[in-house]
């Protein structure tokens, strides 16, 4: 099948098999492999992205589902090749360790701040249930989302 | 030297890299006409294996090969042992390792039967279904304790016997110290199978070069290096033939530390088509085809006097090391080790025996048996303190090795087949501090208070110690690029640990440049070639040092280059931003990358005894592990209606030796303890009478979450290692170690007043529920 995605900013028409994971056609078609797959399930949100606007599972659904959707991965948080604050903010706190749950959480931490500009810790704890992170226990998780939502700083330990 | 860097929360390297998503994982690894792999696996326990059919499946659309155990050939072999065991008197020690692929005989759920190879990993997956294989059913040893009874079938018929290995150490004499205690505890205990869902799967990306004559490999393992040799030695390649590359590996946690058979597979494959393959493990073949660990049961004793003194220990153990033993002994021994804490325990009898199962294979999962130990030794002691009318904070007390008694030698053989000895430590200090820090000594008020409003508060404190950063030993290259930056070339692997940013600390201190001009890299056979891998929480310790031993070389030759260039003595000059310059006179010196172009000379000769370049290799290898110790200490809220456990409260205080960078550190030891929380009481392998997993999805096995997991106070206590020059010891596995144990314990004291006793791991609210239950019933209306 044809179908035209906006993937950060930029036109991709392509003919994809109707099985073809959406995750997969970002990640082996386009080269777009920022967004990280662990469980294909939906369980994980590691493969998290925006579909227009909102955060989505990449392996939930299916590319053709995408056709004229407006897309955007880790990759076009900060397309100028520095960081979004909230990028910024999990470098900060130590908001990672391996790195691989991170741009999922990005993804679902970005449109929640955009919603709730000035969470508190059990609010983002209740946004951030979906994600599963194997590494840091989820504290300096939590600090980096306060941090990028202006609520703490580093240097106070706000959570 | 100043040491600015080393002891300093100093910012990763490698974050930017990970943030915009441009890190290399080995599933991001994408090469011209790359094909790629699936795997067909047992869906039965046990059973012969007939016939295996593929003929179907290699009609179908896309396929380009299917591979089966008959078409290996030559490279059929079962693998090597990966570490051989301690030389213990009297151990029996019966190796059965896995094979690439099963012939005869299947032994788990999820033994690699085939391998198809598609142009595309759907058609992959669609062709398995096509492959039919002719299974004669065998009965399951499905259960640790059966596996030893009289009928139980054989799993590996040629050794006569379901026992892989039978061990018995011991120190002092156990039956004196009991003839002659004042008080016995002895109980039976339970730690069953978990896993370690390392968020990314493993995968395995193998090109052949034919023209090149080599073989590249990217492996999501944490030692690459073992695994290059281990590929050359097979195919008959020369070490430098073949490239191993970990790149950046999304969590490790012990289970890729292997030789899996995919590992074998799927280079052995590209090198018979002549392209890449790729094969990444999905979601539900990890439940399966990735090592797990946890299963044994306990029948433990301790003997004390009656103000609390422990005169012995006896601990008579079975340890499930699933169908396959391939990682010798290192999970039950660490278990029998680490039982003796940092208590003084002067009679020791420790028995165990490793069993098969037709269970999925086990191998370390961070901590790697030591929490089994320190859950038994820590309940006896809660049990002794009960029976004794003492606190179960006094009663540790009482028993700590003092600060005088290091270095201690308990007199038993270690995992890396050194003895048992513990370096150094202080642990009261760090008992006192936890209590402070969980508000123990108000504790007893807030319970009742608590009660008086129908809640049940309970407090748990234990302590453990973690023998870490053992040999053989690693390295690490130091170049000072004409650039200016440095590049640190280190042999293992990294899953997240921070290597990029403590490793260049290091180098950074003594070279006088900035931490994000160090330029790591790890895990590369190309960029370095000898060492083993990270494991048992060495990274820090052992490559640590050997980064403290490049540096000081690569100074070296800094001050003696310039100090012949611009004729000054040594100590005149300053290494700093960068540069080395005069004492005082900051112009008058050199940058370093102009300095590492003056030490390659284009004219005339490298003289005699000198090398060119600013560059050094140092290695390190420790005699034996350093002792990290700590105690955890948390608040819990039972629900006694739905079994719930909420922890309100954790606080770690930890003695990993000397800290490099506390912001990694603390990181470490918080994801540590969400894994032993989720050990205790959310994750549990669920596995029937036939040996099938009933929960293999991460929608029926619980990893915790944000919502689930407290905010966890961390403080650091620094007792230096003498056994580096660091005087740093691990701190990988710390955090997980200890959870299960004072777990237990909180929950035990929010249920007091129910009686309810917990000698077994993991919980669940239904399981806490059920315990409730069973003591109301026994303690009648
Ligand atoms: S990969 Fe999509 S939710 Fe896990
Ligand atoms: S940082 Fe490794 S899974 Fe989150």
């Amino acid at each position: 099948m044809q179908i035209a995605v906006t993937v950060n900013g930029r036109l991709h028409e392509r003919s994809v098999e109707p099985r073809r994971l959406l995750c997969d056609f970002l990640r082996d078609d386009l080269g777009l492999t920022g967004t990280r797959v662990g469980c294909e399930h939906g369980a994980c949100g590691s493969c998290t992205i925006l579909v227009d606007g909102e955060s989505a599972r990449s392996c939930l659904m299916f590319a053709v589902q995408a056709d004229g959707a407006e897309l955007t991965t880790v990759e076009g948080l900060a397309p100028d090749g520095g960081l979004h604050p909230l990028q910024a903010a999990f470098r900060e706190a130590h908001g990672l360790q391996c790195g691989f749950c991170t741009p999922g959480i990005l993804m679902t931490m970005l449109p929640f701040l955009d919603e709730n500009p000035d969470p508190d810790e059990a609010e983002i704890r209740t946004a951030l249930s979906g994600n599963l992170c194997r590494c840091t226990g989820y504290q300096n998780i939590v600090k980096a989302v306060l941090i990028a939502a202006g609520v703490a700083t580093n240097g106070e330990s706000s959570q | 030297m100043t040491t600015r860097h080393f002891g300093a929360p100093v910012r990763r390297n490698e974050d930017a890299t990970l943030l915009t998503g441009q890190a290399t994982f080995v599933a991001d690894v994408r090469l011209e006409s790359m094909l790629h792999a699936a795997v067909l696996r047992a869906d039965v326990a046990h059973g012969v294996l007939g016939a295996v059919d593929t003929s179907a499946a290699r009609r179908m659309p896309g396929i380009v090969a299917v591979f089966t155990a008959e078409d290996l050939g030559e490279q059929w072999a079962p693998f090597p042992l990966l570490v051989p065991p301690p030389p213990i008197a009297g151990l029996t020690f019966n190796t059965a390792t896995h094979v690439p692929l099963a012939r005869d005989r299947v032994r788990h759920v999820g033994e690699p039967i085939a391998v198809v190879v598609a142009t595309d990993r759907y058609l992959a997956e669609d062709a398995l279904a096509e492959i039919v294989v002719e299974v004669e059913p065998l009965p399951v040893v499905a259960d640790i304790e059966g596996a030893l009874s009289a009928d139980a079938t054989l799993l590996h018929p040629h050794l006569g016997s379901n026992l892989a290995a039978h061990a018995v150490q011991q120190k002092g004499d156990y039956e004196h110290a009991y003839s002659r205690a004042d008080h016995v505890v002895s109980r039976r205990f339970v730690y069953d199978r978990g896993t370690s869902v390392a968020l990314e799967t493993r995968g395995v990306v193998a090109s052949w070069d034919a023209q090149s004559s080599e073989l590249t490999v990217w492996d999501t393992t944490q030692a690459p290096i073992p695994i290059r040799n281990a590929l050359a030695a097979r195919f008959g390649l020369l070490e430098s033939q073949v490239r191993v590359i970990a790149p950046f590996i999304g969590g490790g946690f012990g289970p890729k530390v292997m030789f899996y058979p995919e590992e074998v597979l799927i280079p052995w494959i590209s090198m018979r088509l002549g392209r890449p393959v790729r094969w990444i493990e999905d979601r539900q073949e990890a439940f399966f085809a990735t090592t797990q660990e946890r299963g044994q049961v306990h029948e433990a004793e301790l003997a004390l006097a009656s103000n609390g003194t422990i005169l012995g220990a006896r601990d008579v153990f079975l340890h499930d090391t699933g169908a396959y033993a391939p990682y010798g002994l290192t999970v039950p021994i660490n278990t029998q080790c680490t039982l003796l804490g940092p208590y003084r325990v002067p009679a020791y009898y420790s028995e165990f025996r490793v069993v098969f199962t037709n269970r999925p294979i086990v191998t370390p999962i961070r901590g790697a048996g030591r929490q089994h130990g320190v859950f038994v030794m820590e309940r006896l002691l809660d049990f002794a303190a009960r029976d004794l009318g003492l606190d179960p904070v006094e009663i540790r007390r009482r028993n700590y090795l003092r600060p005088d008694e290091f270095p201690h030698n308990h007199q038993i053989y270690f995992q890396d087949s050194a003895p048992l000895r513990y370096d150094s430590g202080n642990y009261l200090p760090a008992l006192e501090k936890a209590a402070d820090m969980i508000g123990y000594a108000e504790f007893g008020a807030r319970k009742s208070r608590a009660r008086s409003e129908g809640r049940r508060l309970g407090v748990g404190i234990v302590s453990y110690v973690e023998g870490t950063g053992i040999g053989p030993y690693e390295g690490v290259r130091i170049t000072v690029d004409p650039s200016g930056r440095v590049r640190l070339a280190t042999g293992v692997g990294t899953q997240g640990q921070g290597h990029f940013t403590s490793f260049a600390q290091i180098a950074a201190d003594h070279l006088g440049v900035a931490v994000e001009d160090v330029m790591v890299s790890t895990g590369d056979t190309r960029h370095f070639g000898w060492g083993t891998g990270t494991f048992a929480s060495r990274g820090a310790v052992v490559v640590g040092s050997a980064c403290e031993g490049a540096a000081r070389a690569v100074r070296r030759k800094i001050l003696a280059l310039a100090g012949e260039l611009l004729e000054v003595a040594e100590d005149d000059l300053r290494l700093a931003g960068g540069r080395v310059h005069v004492a005082g006179i900051p112009e008058r010196g050199f940058d370093l990358g102009e300095l590492a172009v003056r030490a390659n000379p284009l004219r005339g000769a490298v003289k005699p005894g000198t090398e060119p370049g600013l560059e050094a290799t140092s290695y390190f290898a420790p005699d034996m592990g350093s002792t990290a110790s700590g105690v955890h200490a948390m608040v819990v809220e039972v629900d006694a209606e739905t079994g719930f456990v909420d922890i309100l409260e954790y606080a770690v205080v930890h003695d990993c030796g000397r800290v490099i960078n506390p912001m990694i550190v603390e990181g470490q030891v918080q994801g540590g303890v969400a894994q032993g929380i989720g050990n205790a009481f959310y994750e549990h392998l669920d596995f029937d009478e036939e040996g099938q997993l009933l929960n293999a999805s991460l929608m029926d096995y619980l990893i915790p979450t944000a919502t689930v997991m407290p905010k966890i106070e961390v403080a650091h206590m620094e007792t230096p290692s003498p056994l580096n020059p660091l005087g740093v010891k691990g701190v990988g596995e710390a955090g997980a170690i200890p959870v299960a144990a004072a777990f237990a314990q909180a929950v035990e004291d929010a249920l007091s007043d129910a009686g309810v006793e917990i000698r077994e791991i993991p919980l669940s609210p239904e399981r806490v529920f059920e315990l409730i239950q069973r003591a109301d019933a026994e303690e009648g209306p």
